[in-house]
């Protein structure tokens, strides 16, 4: 051994009965504060009535008696899928339910807000608008920095609009500035440069909620955004340059083929509507940057509002996500909201609370009143029903199979496991790259892998460290057992009917051939209808 | 249109039933017009060197060595180490002028594989995607679109949905995943039967909701799948020793040799990978190496599927997402190129042992008679009876799409 690794174990050690002596506060400790009801929770926005008010005016109208308010457990099951892309897990169940019933929803909220699982799984998500499923060019592309320093700004919640003028403007090498990569991903090895056009198809869809990039190829006779629009955004790009010293500003080398002559031409910088917002100082990105996250630009705040709308609901206000220039008309809420955001200086944790915070978000998931409601004509007097994720689907059996929360606080041998072993389900289940929120039914290979798959059986079979048999142990008796196993998977207790029939499976079956009925049932649940959607 | 002509010449073939020569003239037209019914996709992933394969330029600099060899055609030489190919010449074409705007490998694979260049507004279909969608399923109750071998980027279905994407499979020789309960026959029934108990509960309010959701049928069908008596087209065991030995022990020989027993069932597109042509480093070496596992997998192939007369209703493609430089590189590799690129293609009815463009051999002037990615992928439509103008329409947005963009190559067809 040499002389440093020595020295390393050393400091490993020291750290170790640090830690046991409490020289550092522990994680545990940080979750105790954090389930302190005398904690004062933030207030309820007052823009929340008036969300609630115009959705109750839209289904007076039109006749509509919206769903039942959605039992909490229901609720909080929508609100760990949202947010950390998985169930959520016994323990957390336990301490959601010891908290009063005023308290439950706003407080798992703002515990979710803090968790770094939730700012890591938003940040993978707001990555696929930013930069896509692709794995980019090799040496100039770093995905994985790129989504952990979106998550440490989601975690101590930075204005959006700082966020996005980083993604548009910054300068420096991808590692040391992270959000370059954002330009650096349409790096073109062909000719060693990003690609202006690509870059801004992307500003448009993921800021401006506008596919102006469908004007590339042909001026589209709904949309009042022109090819000669698509150009002149790509321009504020067209002297970005990437060398070794990263991404920089310089030469303009954006000169694209004219349709009829086919010669080059120079295109020269604008934005397509509000010029009166354009910045006049600063580098061309730095004026695109500030036009598009000023307060006055309607675009912005409503491609954002119908983003985070869809990260909680699982379906946007305005379908497609990216596409509310095309709209027939544009929800009153989702100015509502979008107003709000504009003037709370782009606060996402905000805007997540509120959303939250709606009657809309709180309903049963019934079926629809009439047929014809859904889902192009979305009323929301009822919670969407939606698949889940690949991400979320391995993520729920992963925490449903522990008894414990898997998260930043469990020992990194368990999540270096559940990372893997979840990606390479993700990649049989079948990713759905970008477009996340397209309506789908689901597979006959994905049936299967849930039914006969080996990290399914895995997972549920009675293994000292698996939930089946940690319940068929600990629980006082069948219907407990039950009880929990339903908890763990669907987050909610089973009706009496299911109740009845478990319990008639269980009677008078003891040991090993017990733990093997659990880990039926577990089968069973996961293999449900109810647990592959969002509801 | 091609239907009715078929239709129309069957019943005419009816008529003449009785006398020899008639049903000797029908049976040969019958095959000429029959169009192809299957694609198997040989993917050479991560860029083939076009000069260490279809397009060698034997004795000049750029060749670096690699020496050229005769084939069954006059004129078409390979590079050496495709002498078992070289003998099916005859029934190969290959077009060495491939261009495309793609060289990033990810970028490049979508576009060999969907014809289309990436969008972001829009995923495109695989070929594969496009034969499921487009052409009858039959009796088929496995999977009709399979990834043997999957690299990086399967291909998918696309706005076609996720029903298309390709089933995927590791080397045929290993158990088949997914498909056979982990537990006992009873367990596993009894947990089936349970799941009534569940998703009644669920339904109970939101039933219209629940059935719209059709996961109860997609159970149903991978049940049916489970119990298939053609998940045995997986199983390459059960064909003579010396019919494997052919194909060669790999596990990109066996998975050629399923892709025939998969056909055989109905399967409309099988891609099976070979990995590991991304020869930035040794390009010789690694070439030499892969091309033994490719040359005799390839040839038996073509054996094969000629003997069993399936190579008219049977699209061969080979291919990677793009070529690799004529200049040798320091490490003594090449990089990626994806102006002037080789692919072969046999089968299906496409005109055979021709070799279509030409590259320079000083790679200073552009490919003689340039084939883009969506022509080729246009041929191929054309010999599955498909025409490549029709279009489908895109969910959301709404566009219409063509199955492709490009125009049949008037040399191999027709």
């Amino acid at each position: 051994m040499r002389l440093r690794d020595l020295g390393f174990v050393c400091l490993i050690v020291a750290c170790g009965l640090a830690l046991g002596r409490g020289v550092f506060r522990s994680s545990a400790s940080v979750t105790a504060v954090k389930a302190d009801v005398s904690q004062p929770l933030p207030d309820r926005p007052n823009v929340v009535g008036r969300v609630d008010e115009a959705f109750r005016r839209s289904w007076n109208e039109r006749g509509i008696e919206p769903a039942p308010p959605a039992p909490d457990l229901a609720v909080m099951r929508r609100l760990s899928l949202a947010l950390a892309g998985t169930l959520p897990s016994l323990e957390e169940i336990r301490r959601f339910e010891a908290q009063p019933p005023e308290r439950r929803i706003d407080g798992w909220l703002d515990d979710l807000l803090r968790d770094r699982r939730s700012a890591d799984y938003l940040a993978e998500r707001f990555a696929r608008a930013f930069v896509g499923t692709e794995d980019g060019p090799f040496i100039q592309f770093r995905r994985r920095r790129f989504i952990s320093w979106l998550s440490d700004a989601l975690l101590e919640n930075r204005p959006y609009s700082a966020i996005v003028r980083d993604l548009i403007a910054d300068r420096g090498i991808w590692t040391d500035h992270p959000a370059t990569n954002f330009v650096s991903v349409t790096f073109d090895p062909a000719v060693e440069l990003p690609d202006p056009e690509r870059l801004a198809a992307r500003v448009s869809r993921a800021f401006l909620g506008a596919r102006i990039d469908c004007a590339q190829c042909h001026d589209h006779p709904f949309q009042h955004w022109k090819q000669a629009d698509f150009r002149a955004l790509a321009a504020f790009f067209g002297g970005v340059h990437s060398n070794l010293r990263g991404i920089s500003d310089g030469e303009v080398f954006y000169k694209p083929l004219d349709r009829k002559t086919k010669a080059p031409t120079t295109v020269e910088a604008r934005v397509p509507s509000h010029p009166e917002l354009q910045p006049k100082e600063g580098t061309p990105r730095q004026q695109l940057a500030g036009w598009i996250v000023d307060p006055r630009n309607p675009y912005f705040s409503r491609a954002t509002v119908n983003r985070a709308w869809a990260f909680a609901f699982g379906r946007p206000l305005v379908d497609p996500i990216d596409d509310l220039a095309t709209a027939d008309e544009i929800p009153e809420v989702l100015d509502i909201l979008a107003a709000d955001f504009a003037e709370h200086g782009c606060d996402l944790h905000r805007l997540i609370r509120t959303i939250v915070a709606t009657e809309a978000f709180r309903l049963e998931s019934d079926a629809p009143p009439s047929p014809t409601a859904e889902p192009k004509d979305e009323t929301w007097a009822a919670f969407p029903m939606t698949r889940l994720r690949p991400e979320q689907v391995a993520g729920g059996i992963h925490q449903a199979a522990a008894v414990t929360t898997i998260g930043p606080e469990s020992s990194w041998v368990v999540r270096f496991i559940s990372y893997t072993e979840r990606n390479d389900f993700v990649r049989r289940y079948g990713d759905t790259g970008e477009d996340e929120f397209a309506p789908r039914g689901g597979t006959i290979p994905q049936r299967l892998l849930l039914m006969n798959g080996e990290m399914v059986e895995k997972k549920i079979k009675g293994d000292m460290f698996n939930a089946s048999k940690r319940i068929a142990q600990l629980a006082p008796d069948d219907d407990k057992a039950v009880e929990l196993t339903y908890l763990a998977v669907l987050t909610r207790r089973p009706t009496p009917e299911e109740a009845a029939h478990f319990k008639h499976r269980f009677e008078g079956i003891k040991g090993d051939r017990r733990v093997d009925l659990l880990t039926d049932l577990y089968w069973t649940l996961l293999n449900a209808t109810e647990f592959s959607w969002n509801h | 249109m091609t239907s009715l002509d078929r239709r129309a010449f069957l019943s005419l073939a009816g008529l003449s039933w009785l006398t020899p020569v008639g049903r000797l003239l029908a049976q040969q037209s019958e095959s000429s017009r029959e169009p192809a019914r299957s694609v198997i996709l040989l993917w050479l992933a991560g860029g083939p060197s076009q000069l260490e394969t279809f397009d060698p330029h034997a004795g000049t600099s750029f060749a670096g060595g690699t020496k050229a060899i005769e084939t069954a055609v006059k004129g078409i030489q390979l590079s050496s180490g495709f002498e078992q190919l070289a003998d099916q010449m005859g029934s190969v074409s290959l077009i060495r002028s491939m261009i495309s705007k793609e060289g990033d490998h990810e970028r490049g694979t979508y576009m060999l594989k969907t014809g289309y260049r990436p969008d972001p507004t829009v995923v495109h279909p695989s070929i594969g995607a496009v034969c499921c969608h487009e052409l009858p399923v039959g009796t088929t109750d496995i999977p009709r679109h399979i990834s043997i071998l999957t690299g990086q980027w399967p291909s998918r279905g696309g706005f076609l949905g996720g029903e298309f994407d390709a089933f995927q499979i590791d080397d045929p020789k290993g158990k088949l995943p997914d498909v056979a309960s982990q537990v006992a026959a009873v367990r596993d029934q009894r947990r089936v039967l349970d799941l009534d108990v569940v998703d009644r509960a669920f339904s109970l309010r939101r039933k219209a909701r629940v059935d719209a959701t059709l996961h109860r049928e997609t159970i149903a069908s991978a049940r049916t799948m489970m119990t298939s008596e053609q998940l045995k087209a997986f199983d390459v065991s059960q064909e003579p020793a010396n019919l494997r030995a052919e194909y060669g022990d790999s596990p990109f020989g066996r998975g050629c040799l399923a892709a025939r027993r998969l056909i055989e069932v109905g399967v409309r597109c099988v891609e099976v990978t070979l990995n590991g042509w991304d020869s930035h480093v040794n390009n010789h070496e690694i070439h030499r190496k892969l091309v033994k596992q490719l040359d005799p997998a390839f040839a038996a192939l073509l054996r094969d599927l000629r003997a069993r007369k399936l190579l008219d209703r049977t699209v061969v493609l080979c291919c990677g997402e793009f070529g690799r430089t004529p200049k040798i590189n320091p490490f003594g590799g090449r990089d990626h190129w994806p102006t002037g690129f080789s692919l072969a293609l046999a089968g299906g009815g496409i005109r055979s042992g021709v070799a279509i463009g030409e590259t320079d051999p000083e790679a200073v002037k552009d490919p003689v008679d340039p084939t883009t990615v969506q022509d080729v992928h246009a041929t191929i439509l054309t010999a599955l009876g498909l025409n490549p103008l029709k279009e489908n329409v895109a969910p959301l947005t709404g566009r219409p799409m063509k199955l492709s963009e490009g125009r049949a190559i008037r040399s191999l067809i027709g």
